[in-house]
């Protein structure tokens, strides 16, 4: 690209944000009131933390559709990792880092235990759960523990779409009460649970996916594949 | 209790997710015979639902039982059943025509993409929400990436890249309209929004769609945003072309004309002569360089990116119950059907043929001659010859310009059409040519040639229902 | 100026610049942050101005959430597909 043409795109850039800049400074209160209505329909939606009730309730389908848009990330990633490059075994790590694995990730199973249980009344739930093992997940194979995905087993594959069949089995079971998603009152909180357990182990498995499906080394001598250094 | 579980509007969404999930689950390159299964039910779910929005008019699906704007709405209304039939009509050929295909091909991932790939298709025609179409949007984006990309072929992954990171920057930019949008009004339902925007729009407003529409043309591919399109539908497997170039394009085109006639209906006609203009020139510039193109599938892409061009055109010609709409959704259909025919022909051409430039199809037409005439029927829906869908379109668009006594578009219409039948005679007449002794032919499943040829027949056929297509799209939601 | 307002104005700072970014860079890996800022961007617009009031709003915040997943799937496969690019040796960055 030119220089004119940089200095267009920066001049754009500039003009835009001061733009939206102006008109965020002269808004007036928006006229749809939502913090009041998630506030009166909480009692009915199963949890007490208003964002939970949000992301599995009010809006959970935004949800569960997201769930899809992560599985789907994966399976583009294991569509494009190398099949020759096959999972090495894994290096042989630091002393430190294996002790500190062994110490950490049992309490990180726990911690995530946790933040699945609290998610109902505060700050927590599935996708913070999930994250947590993910990282211990990333921690064991740091320490050489768990090796990195080359194609994953049934099984595994389980693992992976388990919650998310969970999540789909229960909104269309609902219809029967009307609508996709639409819990009883009564059994809301024991529905959200369940879904929230399932999607904990997945999401779990999926981040950690992420990371693993990546941290494979090429078979080839070529290792250290980065940006650098090519052009 | 049975009615609301029968409801064909929520199975179209779960249907295709469950036999995404199922198709990963059972494991590479199978799942084929789940995807033919759940397309079929599908399909007949989709001409149920058809048939009752016909009957007792438009309606929404409260998600959850809140109803928006606490709540998440899904709405069937005319336009958007009459796109969830277009999906499923397209898709259920593919299907068919891409397990006969992945017999041939080596393939990895293709049925849970292809799956999560249609949901989203039909979550987004269903849907009401702004931030709900976001999700659609990014799910709809990363199938199609992963389908582009799983060849693993450098160039494939090359392309895909370049896809995934214009989508990005594309769906960020709608993003920021939706926070935009949450912030002014407290909401992001469509249906709220409507009566809140009002026809005059703050500055905010008028930011906030501007960045949603940028957006959305860069995903539909609408000149100058086609630079990424060519390449990734053009390289991609054959099946796999057909779906992103007959249906995927189409997601962001129906969001645009959603938005312009809903909550931006004030801002649609600012809009207008600008998206006819880019319009216009996708037609002329997407001709002709499918003209001038030597690969088969390129030529079909680069078609892609002109016919796509039509559908804009119906912008500058909108007015409520006017012949624009009905133009536009026709050419959808039309354009849908027949570009997925001739990607499926091209890729029957060239398993037959073993090479991809237009020079080796010398001969073919003695080869695959059921698929050469699937191509050449889709060609007919392309040029706009009758009865075609093709041309119903094209009537109707030229119908709209003259009563609005807009002539510069007829031209546009016609010389595009005539561009249409050069690159189209340009592929036949290289088949009808004599092989070279050298030419060696592969045979190709029966299910590839005639799923290719079903599908072109019912590009042209579609022309004769125009009858019950304008009573659907008739119907709308409210007052 | 609230402290919500003041979020707004960041977001929008971060959005132009990772738009321009992403226009402008050449590299892959860049690219990739620079959509990321972009998003990062959005999500603040989406929190800040809709507690601007000082009101607490679960709902963009439930947004965010989703939205950053939904950033952190597309990155991971960014990043598998410039990867896979690099490992053939066709990285043009």
């Amino acid at each position: 690209m030119n220089a004119p043409a940089r200095l267009a795109v920066v001049g754009f850039a500039l003009a835009l944000a001061g733009a939206l800049a102006t008109a965020v400074l002269d808004l007036p209160a928006a006229a749809v009131d939502l913090p009041a209505a998630v506030a009166e329909n909480l009692s009915t939606s199963g949890v007490e933390h208003p964002v939970t009730a949000v992301l599995l309730n009010f809006r959970g389908y935004d949800t569960l559709l997201e769930i899809a848009v992560l599985l789907l990330a994966l399976l583009g990633m294991l569509a494009v990792a190398k099949p020759e490059a096959v999972a090495p075994e894994p290096s042989a790590a630091d002393p430190m880092l294996r002790f500190l694995a062994s110490v950490a990730v049992p309490l990180m199973i726990l911690a995530a235990g946790y933040l699945l249980w609290a998610g109902a009344h505060r700050p927590g739930g599935a996708f913070q759960a999930g994250a947590v093992l993910a990282a211990a997940a990333v921690l064991l194979h740091l320490a050489g523990r768990l090796p990195a995905w080359a194609s994953p087993s049934r099984m595994l594959r389980l693992g992976l779409v388990g919650g998310f069949l969970i999540f789909l089995a229960v909104a269309a079971a609902l219809l029967a009460q009307g609508a996709l998603l639409r819990y009883p009152p009564a059994h809301a909180g024991a529905l959200i649970l369940l879904i929230e357990a399932g999607l904990t182990l997945s999401l779990g498995l999926i981040l950690a996916g992420l990371f693993l499906v990546l941290a494979r080394r090429p078979a080839s001598p070529r290792a250290g594949v980065g940006e650098e250094g090519k052009s | 209790m049975a009615d609301t579980f029968l409801d064909p509007l929520p199975w179209l969404i779960i249907l295709p997710l469950a036999w995404a999930s199922l198709a990963f689950l059972v494991g590479e390159g199978r799942g084929g015979r789940l995807a033919v299964a759940g397309l079929a039910v599908q399909l007949a779910l989709a001409l149920i639902l058809a048939v009752q929005v016909m009957a007792q008019g438009a309606r929404v699906h409260a998600v959850g039982g809140w109803g928006a704007s606490l709540g998440i709405d899904l709405l069937a209304d005319g336009l958007s059943v009459a796109m969830l039939l277009l999906t499923q009509a397209v898709a259920l050929p593919l299907a068919v025509y891409a397990r006969a295909y992945f017999s041939e091909v080596a393939q990895t991932t293709f049925w849970p993409l292809a799956g999560f790939l249609l949901a989203a298709l039909n979550a987004l025609f269903l849907s009401a929400d702004l931030f709900n179409l976001y999700v659609t949007l990014e799910l709809l984006s990363l199938a199609a990436v992963g389908l582009v990309a799983m060849s693993g072929k450098p160039a494939q992954v090359d392309a895909a890249l370049r896809y995934l990171l214009v989508s990005l920057t594309a769906s960020g930019a709608y993003l920021m309209g939706v926070a935009l949008i949450y912030g002014a009004y407290g909401t992001v339902s469509l249906a709220g929004l409507a009566p809140l925007v009002g026809a005059d729009p703050p500055l905010i407003t008028q930011l906030a769609a501007g960045l949603m529409l940028a957006g959305l043309l860069a995903k539909t591919a609408l000149f100058p945003f086609h630079f990424w399109l060519p390449a990734a539908h053009g390289g991609a497997p054959a099946p796999v072309s057909a779906l992103l170039s007959a249906l995927v394009v189409k997601a962001t085109f129906y969001m645009v004309l959603r938005l312009a006639l809903g909550p931006f209906a004030a801002l649609a006609d600012d809009a207008a002569p600008l998206l006819g203009a880019l319009g216009a020139a996708a037609i002329l510039w997407g001709s002709w360089r499918a003209l001038t193109t030597h690969h088969i599938k390129m030529l079909v892409a680069w078609s892609t990116v002109a016919q796509l061009g039509y559908l804009f055109l119906l912008f500058p010609l909108l007015e409520p119950g006017g012949a624009a709409l009905r133009a536009g959704v026709m050419q959808a259909f039309a354009h849908g059907l027949a570009k997925a025919a001739m990607f499926a022909a091209a890729g029957v051409l060239m398993l037959s043929t073993g090479r991809d430039t237009l020079e080796g199809l010398a001969g073919v037409a003695g080869r695959v001659p059921v698929t050469l005439f699937a191509f050449a029927l889709a060609g007919v829906t392309l040029m706009g010859l009758p009865p075609s869908g093709g041309f119903l379109a094209k009537w109707l668009l030229i119908e709209a310009a003259l009563e609005q006594g807009q002539w510069g578009w007829v031209v546009v219409v016609i010389g595009g059409g005539l561009l249409a039948a050069a690159y189209v005679f340009k592929v036949l007449r290289q088949a009808f040519l004599l092989a070279p002794a050298s030419a060696h032919f592969h045979r190709v499943p029966r299910a590839m040639e005639w799923s290719a040829f079903l599908l072109a027949a019912a590009s042209v056929l579609i022309g004769l229902r125009a009858t019950e297509g304008v009573a659907l799209l008739g119907v709308e939601f409210g007052p | 100026m609230t402290p919500g307002l003041l979020y707004a104005l960041t977001g929008i700072a971060l959005f132009a610049l990772g738009l321009a970014g992403v226009i402008l860079l050449r590299q892959t890996l860049r690219r990739i942050l620079a959509f990321n800022l972009m998003g990062s961007g959005a999500f603040l617009v989406l929190v800040g101005l809709a507690q601007r009031g000082g009101v607490v709003d679960p709902v963009p915040q439930a947004m965010v959430l989703t939205g950053i997943v939904v950033a952190v799937a597309s990155t991971a496969l960014a990043l598998a597909l410039a990867r896979r690019l690099a490992e053939d040796g066709h990285e043009d960055g």
